[in-house]
């Protein structure tokens, strides 16, 4: 190191930069985004192209149900990281608890939908261009909800062991981010697929 | 101090050769990572480029049969793909995850383990795509290697007119290379964010952290959905899906557009780091600092936006319609303006500038030139009219070579020349350097003026052979001359790198006289980069200390 040119180190004035975990989410949000868009730019053109049935007024049922749960999470999983906050680490594992319990609801009700169109009404992958595009960006969309419960579970899971604490908080934060953007992805995906498309 | 300095010996150096190799594959070190990115892109680089020659051999004289059709095909495809997603990529993600934070006062990347894995998988890609010459037949017996050309163009894709898995290696290649870059470009932005050194406001940072920002940017909405296109063919090739299936009412265009999407801003994620080695090397060699700071900024964060609404110029002969052609043709027009604005900006610095011709700064020269041509046939092809008489010739393949060589690969040299002191603690020798760069500048034009002019003449891309009487055979065999050039010259590159790093004269830690923060470190930076965190006042942290009666920080 003697070689080295050494630079001068004054104090500074008060020097605070982002968090890098929430920057490192936004990032990966943005790089989602961009994927999810051309899912939906194909399945909007697709709409009303396909030479064949079913189309999606005859298969598809709004879910309701399904969505509420989803959305509600979002309200449930911001309470977890209030009370991780605050120091709460129970009441967080229950607000966690009721996240992934309506986020598993939400997965639940695609897989029966799913089961429905696949045996009931014969739609899959390869019917026509409603089954590939259908089936594609709805299943973009489940996987990453699975991607969430996943890593929201192990959260739970180490709650309960007693291995969170209050300095954890940021780190569910990163976590909850992720969540929310799935659900707000979600009200994308619900209006294109069920009230534009069908 | 006294009991640190005391001789003690490096553990490194009593272990075996599998010590060292357990060190690099399991490194996260930002600067060990940087540096097999670079290793990894130059392999590639020398394999693709010897496909290069292949090409040029077949094309030297008319009615040629060096290679066959079929190889031909692969030939091109693989030279295409390899260079942009196994050279251009790492190479350019190599000198950043180097350069940046050591430019910005930290001690690694935000996330140096998602470094590892970026590059990693990265190199899977490329081992994966190289594969696919053993495996790629699997049990149908249909070809080796992908031959779809590296825009593979639907219904080429299609499970009927590509069988066997060569599409599929392709495809996955892609895909996952496109992960690491996802992986490593998040990395860039949380470091460049979230770890600057106290005093680093992102005002001072130096040009090349700002546009490796942009070019991070970029990689999440380009990259992305190129991924996404990836996904689609391979649900049409394995699960029978119809994205692209004209036969079930797909649409082959949809393929183009998502193509070009990615397409497109990919020339600028691939250019931008090369502005970024011309920002510091440029004034460096001038002996001063680089001319409108703020205008290179706006101008580097416009071509980010503009780029993304240029990709249809790609599909003119589609019959698109007159709206979007003008609309394409407009904004493709627009994008020269913040180009222009940096070229002006580089030659400012240049103007009374105290200027030393080091190789590295030839090279920049070169760039500078080569670049403005590149731009001015860039200006012609936006043109639609003139497009559809050109699109798909030689003229074509001219134009972005010039780029892609003529600018990028001159100021990869140049970056070379300029920060391997840095990296080796040993400067490159100026002597092999001047053989270097004329033979490589001479070998350039050869081959990429003299091809603008068969691609005039009517000469397609991608043919693998030629009649006689066409006229082109003179042209061919200029253009296939340049090649042995630019051969020899890379070479010659190669042997500088080997023996410099034995032979080479020792550097120190600020050879250049330079001005950002690398270079306050020595000469290899210790794997901690600084001693101490720095703190800067300016954007020439070192001018300051350099000049403390004069600091810059009185001028910003």
């Amino acid at each position: 190191m003697s070689t080295a040119v050494a630079i001068p180190h004054q104090p500074i004035e008060e020097w605070k930069l982002p968090s890098r975990g929430i920057v490192g989410m936004a990032c990966l949000i943005i790089a989602e985004s961009a994927i999810f868009i051309i899912f939906v730019v194909a399945y909007l053109f697709y709409i009303g192209k396909s030479l064949t049935g079913p189309t999606p007024r005859e298969v598809l049922e709004i879910p309701w149900f399904a969505t509420v749960c989803l959305l509600s999470s979002s309200i449930t999983v911001h309470f977890a990281v209030q009370s991780l906050r605050s120091a709460k680490v129970n009441l967080c594992a229950a607000w966690l608890a009721a996240t992934v319990l309506l986020g598993g609801i939400f997965i639940a009700a695609t897989a029966m939908e799913w089961y429905d169109l696949i045996y009931h009404y014969g739609l899959t992958v390869r019917t026509n261009l409603f089954g590939t595009t259908f089936y594609s960006l709805v299943g973009l969309h489940a996987s990453h909800v699975i991607v969430g419960l996943l890593m929201l579970g192990l959260t739970l899971i180490f709650a309960l062991m007693g291995k969170v604490n209050q300095h954890h908080a940021e780190r569910l934060e990163v976590i909850s981010i992720y969540w929310h953007f799935v659900d707000a992805v979600w009200v994308v995906v619900f209006t294109v697929v069920y009230i534009v498309g069908r | 101090m006294a009991t640190q300095t005391q001789v003690t010996v490096n553990p490194a150096l009593e272990r075996g050769w599998l010590y060292h190799v357990q060190d690099w594959v399991t490194t996260v070190d930002h600067k060990k990572i940087g540096l097999m990115y670079i290793a990894y892109a130059l392999i590639f680089l020398v394999i693709a480029g010897v496909e290069a020659i292949l090409m040029r051999i077949q094309l030297l004289v008319p009615n040629n049969n060096f290679v066959s059709p079929e190889v031909f095909n692969r030939l091109f495809t693989m030279h295409g793909t390899t260079m942009v997603f196994f050279v251009g990529m790492p190479i350019l993600f190599g000198f950043g995850n180097y350069l940046v934070p050591l430019m910005i006062g930290a001690r690694d990347m935000a996330f140096p383990r998602l470094n590892a894995f970026s590059f990693w998988v990265s190199a899977f890609g490329g081992l994966l795509l190289y594969f696919s010459y053993f495996a790629g037949s699997g049990l149908y017996g249909a070809g080796t290697a992908p031959d779809v050309g590296w825009f593979a163009y639907a219904p080429l894709t299609a499970r009927v007119f590509s069988p066997g898995h060569s599409t599929d290696y392709w495809t996955l290649s892609i895909l996952i290379s496109g992960i690491g870059n996802i992986g490593t470009a998040l990395n860039i932005v949380a470091t460049t964010l979230c770890m600057r050194c106290p005093g680093m406001k992102l005002s001072r940072m130096p040009l090349l952290v700002w546009l490796y920002l942009v070019v991070s940017g970029l990689v999440f909405v380009t990259i992305s959905p190129l991924t996404a296109a990836q996904i689609m063919l391979l649900i049409d090739r394995y699960l029978g899906g119809h994205f692209f299936d004209t036969q079930a009412g797909g649409s082959a265009v949809l393929w183009m557009h998502f193509f070009w999407i990615f397409g497109h801003p990919e020339v600028y994620i691939l250019v931008l780091p090369a502005f970024a080695f011309a920002n510091e090397i440029i004034p460096v060699f001038s002996r001063k600092a680089v001319f409108g700071y703020p205008a290179m900024v706006a101008a580097s964060i416009g071509i980010g936006f503009i780029s993304l609404s240029v990709w249809a110029h790609h599909m003119f002969t589609v019959g698109m319609g007159p709206g979007p052609n003008a609309f394409f043709t407009f904004s493709t027009m627009v994008i020269s303006v913040p180009t222009g604005i940096k070229i002006f900006n580089w030659l400012a610095t240049l103007w009374g500038g105290n200027i030393h011709f080091t190789t590295a700064m030839k090279f920049a020269i070169g760039f500078l030139f080569q670049f403005l041509v590149a731009g001015l046939t860039g200006i012609m092809l936006s043109v639609s009219p003139f497009d559809w008489q050109l699109a798909g010739s030689y003229f074509l393949v001219a134009h972005f070579h010039y780029v892609l060589v003529g600018a990028i690969l001159f100021m990869i040299f140049s970056a070379f020349y300029y920060w391997y002191p840095k990296i080796t603690g040993r400067m490159l020798s100026e002597k092999l350097g001047s053989w270097h760069f004329w033979l490589f500048l001479i070998g350039f034009h050869l081959t990429f003026d003299f091809m603008h002019i068969p691609g005039i003449l009517g000469m397609p891309r991608r043919i693998y052979t030629y009649e006689a009487d066409r006229g082109w055979a003179i042209w061919n065999m200029i253009v296939s001359s340049g090649a042995f050039f630019q051969a020899v010259a890379t070479l010659i590159f190669v042997w500088n790198l080997v023996a410099s790093y034995f032979k080479g004269e020792k550097a120190g830690p600020d050879p250049w006289d330079a001005w950002t923060l690398e270079w306050s470190t020595s000469s290899p930076p210790p794997s901690y980069n600084f001693a101490t965190i720095p703190t800067v006042e300016s954007r020439r942290p070192l001018w300051d200390r350099k000049h403390p009666e004069e600091p810059d920080a009185h001028y910003e």
